[in-house]
């Protein structure tokens, strides 16, 4: 169980309110600086930069 | 039924593809693309990062956003008889736009004059037949990126020299596509196994209508002709859980553009009320359980 669903922003060190069916390895936004996270882990609730785009991501 | 979901990361699509697995009384395991570590000279076997030996796997649904990670990954888990959504063939035809329009030529299925070319004159040789406007676009690529309409000569010069200081190697095979005037929009079609379950147009003011790029979707009727069409393409490719991006020419006349193979869907199912994760998970229990 997630107690914590608000972490800092590693960017902006803004608030980022995380859903309350957040998965490991999912991303989200930033609302205040609008940069991309991943959540690392959740127990501990870790977040960092979600990794640039690459050449080859796509659909 | 081990069903197992390979992705770079959790985008709002997998997300939802996840929910419905669950609805359907399945929790499938996570497969991080970058925990992959494959002994290539043994076989099904081997444990996948969640611990679970590969063949022990009904179903893997590629949902990589690499495309070289999931395209490797489908070849090697082929290879092993494990089956995927999509197939390693099907992956690899539509990842490459060059490949993908030799196999709706094949199939006599309409779609836009295209040329290829290697090299820089031979290139403008190549433009100059299909006429200005042109597309110069990346073999392999998404989002919209890269893609440059070429108006005249001078344009056409700067991308091919651009490309061949700055690419790599991929940007030295030159894909050449007539421009088509389109009406504003171009269409989405989600085609799953044998049905074009929905599809949108995607609204822009600029040529390029992505929704990547702020292309604005609504939904589009899936007419019989649409629904042909679609389905033509889709089995052109080999067929499964794929988007086809769709022209409407001056003329009326339907052309495929694209298909892509591991689509995103997040701004389609509420403007056509279609439950797309839904039906791809339904698609999938069907696939492993004919396979297993």
């Amino acid at each position: 169980m997630i107690n914590q669903m608000l972490v800092e922003c590693p960017e902006c060190a803004a608030d980022v309110h995380l859903p309350h069916d957040v998965m490991a390895n999912e991303l989200i936004s930033c609302a205040d600086c609008g940069v991309e996270l991943e959540v690392l882990s959740l127990s501990p609730l870790v977040v960092d930069l979600a990794p640039a785009v690459e050449e080859d991501w796509g659909e | 039924m081990r069903i197992g979901i390979l992705v770079t990361h959790i985008r709002p699509e997998e997300k939802l593809l996840i929910a419905a697995f669950r609805a359907a009384g399945i929790e499938p395991d996570i497969l991080l693309d970058r925990e992959l570590n494959f002994d290539l000279l043994a076989g099904p076997e081997q444990r996948a990062p969640s611990g679970v030996a590969w063949a022990d796997y009904a179903l893997i649904l590629e949902r990589a956003v690499s495309t070289s990670r999931g395209l490797y990954t489908l070849a090697i888990i082929n290879a092993w008889g494990i089956p995927t959504i999509n197939s390693s063939q099907t992956a690899h035809t539509c990842a490459d736009k060059l490949l993908t329009t030799l196999a709706l030529a094949r199939a006599g299925v309409s779609q836009p004059p295209a040329r290829a070319a290697f090299d820089s004159e031979s290139a403008l040789a190549a433009v100059a037949d299909l006429g200005y406007p042109a597309v110069l676009k990346p073999v392999t690529g998404s989002w919209g990126r890269l893609l440059a309409r070429v108006n005249d000569r001078d344009a056409a010069e700067a991308v091919l020299e651009h490309r061949e200081t700055l690419g790599g190697y991929t940007h030295q095979t030159i894909y050449a596509q007539a421009y088509v005037e389109k009406p504003g929009r171009d269409i989405r079609a989600f085609v799953v196994g044998e049905h074009t379950i929905c599809a949108i147009y995607r609204t822009s003011p600029h040529w390029i209508t992505n929704t990547a790029r702020g292309g604005q979707a609504t939904n589009c009727p899936v007419t019989p002709e649409l629904d042909a069409l679609c389905q033509r393409a889709a089995a052109a490719v080999g067929g499964g859980v794929l988007a086809l991006d769709v022209f409407e020419g001056p003329d009326g006349q339907l052309l495929i553009n694209e298909i892509n193979h591991t689509m995103e869907f997040r701004n389609s199912s509420a403007p056509t009320g279609v439950d797309i994760a839904g039906e791809v998970v339904r698609y999938a229990l069907v696939q492993a359980r004919v396979t297993a």
